[in-house]
């Protein structure tokens, strides 16, 4: 193979919040699929590839740094620290074996924003319309939502107070800006 | 300058924090606590303002949120001025600038004034009447000096510095207003345990309660069971108290929306934001949004000093203030009376002129309390232009007729009251319906559509006791709770007469009694707008502009009804009421736009690529939120030249592109080709995995919705590639047959747009430059022909690689997960130095297409065409039994002969350049209108042409190849022969490099 030095470069890279009533951190590049399943054979198999997918809607399930976000009836959100995607493909595959589902790797298509603090659910809500008190997105919740013109995916893994904010790479730096401002 | 009408004590000032602030260039003391307007009262100022039209010398009517006259420009510093702020809430500040408005040369001396004398031509509609000849005067002389003399303040013009914010809150009980009712309502939410916000628009939570210095609740004085009261709702973690944040709009699913005033209060305003834009989405409100005073019409009721009774009350009993040392109050309502009993007992000398013969027990406790009072006397008129020096007033009779000798008072400040309106402003706009009370003329709160309820003066309720039971019951309903509350309140003074005009025996008609007093309306006008036959309360208000100033017509909505239907002996309902729209009161377009300026405006997209060409010099265009690189002039090109040596170089050695924005989704699923076929006009189930196919899409219409060219990644996965700006569309429209139409197939859609950076290199040098790069995928054109995808490695990191052409060259699309993007962009355009590569932008992507006659969806398409229409009829499959828009096809407008068909232009001058958008006549010399054929889609030079070329839509187009038609150019008609749209390397030839 042609000899290469090329490793990801994430679009947030170097970037940092100045300033901030939150604690903001670009996240480190991951692995992620959008994994499509019937709710039937998710139940069947509890699990794939390692990644809990027992999860009701709009919830996160994470085991040895496997987060199963559930954005939809039949739509699951993988992410897992960058690395054996082609592995993992194949072990969630196996998993499911002859069910029906669609697996597609979007690892660079996303790119995540880490938040923790008091203050976090005040600076979302600057841009998020969605209720995110303890009653209504309870740690280990997830959904697709927006932030100011922005879609993201918002996710609050059930241990640690941190919060996770997708988006599309493209996007990365508006939410970013967005959350720098609105936490100033 | 000194405070000669500081009251020695009370009020709620902090008279240990004394402050200045200039007005007019002059110092004012304050103390903190104070707003514009006690603190100018206190200095003696009257003079506010200048009125709208008529420029009449005008001071303070009111104490609150609905005053219509002292407009002030605020400037708190370079960048931060702001006119039209209402000097009774805006709290005093160390430091503030305040100037005056609409008044030239000065305050005290303004020319416009003369408008007053001339006030027989301002009637209302005048500028319809009066300025209607000669006709050509109106845009040149007539709207412009209107349009100069008109409005209040001038807008700021350096660029706002101060900061905004926005908060959405999910709560459970919002109250609006923070008097008896809300803060009542408020108690009884709080021990639910539940969501509950508390938001007033004053500096100061309490309402009516801050300047109550006589009544007690519970035993105690109403400011003690006040502070009791915020100090009990502080201590609940489920209460949110947001003092300074005004509710001012109700809109559907009970959104409500306020401003929170966060530093405007403060000397120096740090770092934080300056208002705050709250969006609520409450399970429940409930409204306590108090009720606004009304003013009397009266001759010449507008002088300064002339103010609402209940404003002097708090001018003295919460600030500490005098508005005069001789005062009268007139009214036809209870609550003056109490207004004239705190004035007595602040010191100064008061009468009180009631139109009523019988008043209620107040008429003794003003007397006992030392106030004249004279029942049954109308006021005939005030004296006074800059000041109020008198007020002359007459007895009734008990038809309501003046029947005695004028008696002149003299007075340097009038409390006046004609009732109270309910401030129903947010229930209306919650859409609820309004019912009418004749007996106590009141519109209040009817019907609700929404979760809400409103509680005390808003709802009618006046009294205290009354207030504070009803909000109670009312927070405890809006938790789901029947609780309810007798609070022990002394009786409070209540009830009014409702009258419209004050009975004068002088001529209606030439008095100036005003009803609008921000926009200068008069009983009179409200009259003539009647008699003219505008009977509506909507086309009133739209003729006599009543109402229709920024306050809305708080102080004047009701005298303007009444009026009308007095006139109309009709029941005021019947005249109707106008709409209560959003905001209540004036909101900062900061507030509004919060978060939503500079970078955040819109997302700017950016491909990983983006760096570097912006690095390169890149000029870039925006397609859709994306900024695509255009060309990359070198010094001294403009984009023709640049675009010229783009394209040539492209075409001899090879150029580079970025092609990252073109929309991808990803099809997967054992149904994937049958899905495709539905969808696209194009035949899929025998394209082999590793094969790329140009796919077009139509709209169930029939007509070209979106292209892009497609591989098959295997039997049950396809790359799909779209349009940059037709990319959501295009998978909303998928998913939208996929989930509503086609359930059963079992397939789905995943957008990879952003998954992958594209590289397109292209030219005949491209093979050569990316060999290197490449050691997995056999690049040979037996194993990698035109139209195939390959997966493997470029530069070690994983790619799908098109061999595709969008140039008419030998070309590949390297797509290589999108973090890899710029670093393999790198690589390859170092691999290409020593070939000659070019980077090139979408405009030479546009005329290289050009050059083969491929299409844009969206440039040589309007969403009108067939895919005959724009030459590609032969790429629908025959075979199929259906897919989105066949059915359209066979319309038979969509099979009409004349249709307008894509062709080729080539001008006689091949110098000349045909205007995209410029029309085509076949005759230029028939006349007018002329039958127009088609435009012109694309137009360019092109390098490998040596001319230029251009695209059109033309009625009938293929059938008049070889024709000369006539197209419109800014100096006249041009002539160009019709071609077929490959006006380059027809045979397709170069794409084998």
């Amino acid at each position: 193979m042609v000899e290469s030095n090329i490793i990801r470069r994430p679009v947030l890279a170097g970037r940092s919040a100045l300033g901030s009533s939150i604690t903001m951190t670009v996240a480190a590049p991951a692995t992620r699929f959008i994994l499509r399943l019937d709710p039937a054979s998710a139940s069947a198999v509890g699990s794939a590839g390692g990644f809990d997918v027992s999860g009701p809607i709009n919830s996160v399930r994470g085991s040895n740094g496997k987060l199963a976000v559930r954005l939809g009836p039949n739509e699951w959100f993988l992410i897992v620290e960058d690395g054996e995607g082609a592995a993992l493909e194949a072990a969630i595959a196996a998993s499911l074996g002859d069910r029906f589902h669609a697996l597609v790797d979007v690892s660079h298509r996303n790119t995540a924003v880490l938040l923790s603090g008091e203050n976090v659910v005040d600076v979302l809500n600057a841009g998020c319309p969605i209720d995110l008190s303890d009653a209504a997105f309870a740690p280990g919740s997830a959904t697709r939502t927006i932030l100011g013109k922005s879609e993201i995916v918002l996710i609050r893994p059930a241990s640690g107070d941190g919060w996770r904010v997708e988006c599309w790479r493209s996007f990365a730096p508006y939410v970013f800006e967005f959350l720098t401002e609105a936490s100033r | 300058m000194s405070a000669p009408f500081r009251l020695p004590s009370g009020g709620r000032i902090d008279r240990s924090k004394p402050l200045t602030f200039t007005f007019n260039g002059q110092s004012i003391p304050a103390f903190r606590g104070d707003t514009l307007a006690s603190a100018l009262l206190a200095s003696g100022k009257v003079l506010f303002g200048r009125s709208f039209k008529y420029h009449r010398p005008r001071g303070l009517l009111s104490h609150g949120s609905d005053e219509p006259n002292a407009l002030f420009s605020v400037d708190r510093g370079p960048g931060r001025v702001d006119p039209n702020n209402r000097a009774s809430v805006v709290d005093v500040t160390n430091g503030l600038t305040i100037e005056t408005q609409n008044h030239w040369p000065s305050l005290d001396f303004d020319i416009g004034a003369v408008n007053d004398v001339l006030s027989p031509v301002f009637v209302s509609g005048f500028y319809y009447k009066t300025f209607m000849w000669p006709k050509s005067f109106w845009t040149k002389v007539y709207e412009p000096i209107i349009r100069a003399a008109a409005g209040l303040g001038k807008p700021p013009v350096a660029p706002d510095p101060d900061r905004y914010g926005n908060r959405h809150a999910h709560v459970d009980v919002l109250i609006a207003g923070a008097g008896p009712a809300g803060l009542a309502a408020a108690l009884a939410a709080a021990k639910s345990g539940k969501r509950v916000v508390l938001a007033d628009e004053q500096q100061e939570m309490g309402g009516a309660l801050l300047h109550e210095t006589t009544a007690e609740i519970e035993g105690k004085p109403a400011s003690v069971w006040l502070s009791e009261t915020l100090a009990e709702l502080a201590g609940y973690p489920n209460v949110t108290l947001l003092p300074r944040t005004t509710v001012f709009g109700y809109y559907n699913h009970n959104h409500l929306v306020a401003i929170e005033r966060v530093t405007d209060h403060l000397d120096r305003p740090g770092e934080t934001i300056r208002e705050r834009l709250w969006q609520f989405r409450a399970a429940e409100v409930v409204i306590a949004a108090g009720s606004l005073e009304r003013p009397l019409a009266f001759a010449d009721n507008d002088r300064p000093g002339i103010m609402l009774a209940e404003s002097v009350r708090v001018f003295i009993n919460r600030y500490g203030v005098l508005p005069g040392r001789q005062i009268v109050f007139a009214t036809t309502s209870a609550s003056a009376y109490q207004a004239a009993i705190d004035a007595r007992k602040a010191g100064v000398d008061v009468t009180l002129v009631d139109l009523r013969t019988q008043a209620g027990p107040e008429k003794a406790l003003a007397v006992s309390a030392g106030v004249k009072v004279m029942s049954g006397y109308t006021v005939i008129r005030s004296e006074g232009t800059k000041r109020v020096k008198a007020l002359i007033v007459a007895p009734v009779d008990a038809s309501g007729k003046v029947s005695g000798p004028r008696v002149r008072l003299v007075c340097d400040c009038v409390g006046m009251s004609g009732g109270w309106t309910p401030s129903v402003h947010l229930f209306s706009q919650s859409r609820g319906k309004l019912s009418f009370e004749a007996e106590r003329d009141l519109f209040v709160p009817g019907t609700s559509v929404q979760a809400e309820r409103s509680a005390g003066a808003c709802r009618g309720t006046f009294d205290l006791a009354g207030a504070l039971n009803e909000g109670f019951a009312a927070g405890a309903a809006a938790c789901g709770s029947a609780e309810t509350r007798n609070f022990s309140a002394s009786p409070v003074m209540t009830g009014f007469k409702a009258v419209r005009v004050l009975p004068t025996d002088e001529n209606p008609t030439k008095v100036k009694a005003f009803i609008d007093f921000q926009n200068d309306v008069t009983a009179k006008d409200v009259g003539l707008a009647v008699r003219e036959g505008f009977h509506s309360i909507e086309h009133v208000k739209r003729y006599t502009t009543t109402g229709m100033a920024s306050d809305q017509g708080k102080t004047s909505n009701m005298n303007a009804l009444g009026i009308v239907a007095d006139i109309l002996q009709k029941p005021i309902p019947a005249v109707g009421t106008t709409t209560f729209r959003p905001p209540f009161t004036p909101v900062s377009f900061g507030a509004l736009i919060n978060l939503n300026r500079h970078g955040l405006f819109d997302p700017a997209r950016h491909t990983p690529i983006h760096d570097w060409a912006a690095a390169q010099g890149a000029v870039f265009e925006d397609v859709g939120q994306w900024r695509r690189a255009r060309y990359f002039p070198k010094p001294g090109e403009d984009m023709h030249a640049a675009v010229l040596r783009e394209c040539k170089q492209t075409r001899e050695s090879a150029g580079i592109f970025d092609a990252s924005t073109l929309g991808k989704i990803e099809v997967v699923g054992p149904d994937a080709a049958e899905f495709m076929n539905r969808i696209y006009i194009n035949a899929w189930t025998k394209l082999e995995p590793g094969r790329c196919r140009y796919g077009l899409m139509l709209k169930e219409d029939g007509y070209v919705f979106d292209d892009g060219v497609v591989a098959r990644i295997a039997e049950d996965r396809f790359h799909v590639t779209t349009t940059t700006g037709g990319a959501p569309r295009v998978l909303a429209h998928m998913e939208d047959y996929l989930q509503t139409e086609w359930p059963d197939l079992k397939v789905h859609l995943t957008s990879t747009t952003e998954q992958w950076a594209v590289i397109a290199v292209q030219g005949p040098k491209a093979r050569d430059i990316i060999a290197p790069l490449v050691d997995d995928i056999d690049l040979s054109p037996e194993a990698f022909p035109h139209m195939a995808m390959r997966s493997g490695h470029i530069c070690g990191v994983p790619t799908r690689m098109f061999r595709v052409s969008f140039t008419g060259e030998l070309g590949y699309e390297i797509n290589v997960p999108a973090d890899y993007g710029r670093a393999v962009w790198e690589a390859v355009y170092a691999a290409g130095k020593p070939h000659g590569i070019v980077p090139y932008g979408t405009e030479t992507m546009h005329v290289l297409r050009a050059d083969k006659g491929f299409i844009i969806v969206g440039q040589d398409t309007d969403g009108t065409q067939t895919p005959d229409d724009v030459g590609y009829g032969g790429m629908i499959a025959k075979a199929k039994p259906d897919f989105v828009g066949k059915r359209s096809l066979a319309r038979p407008d969509c099979v009409a002969p004349g249709r307008k068909q894509l062709v080729g232009l080539l001008t006689e001058n091949p110098q000349e350049l045909l205007d995209e958008g410029a029309q085509i006549v076949a005759d230029p010399n028939q006349p007018v209108p002329m039958k127009m054929l088609g435009h012109v889609t694309s137009s360019y030079p092109s390098a490998a042409l040596g001319r230029s070329i251009a695209m059109a839509m033309v009625a009938d187009g293929r059938n008049l190849t070889g024709k000369t038609l006539y197209i419109t150019t800014p100096k006249g008609f041009t002539t160009a022969v019709v071609t077929g749209t490959v006006f380059f390397d027809p045979k397709g030839e170069r794409l084998n490099g």
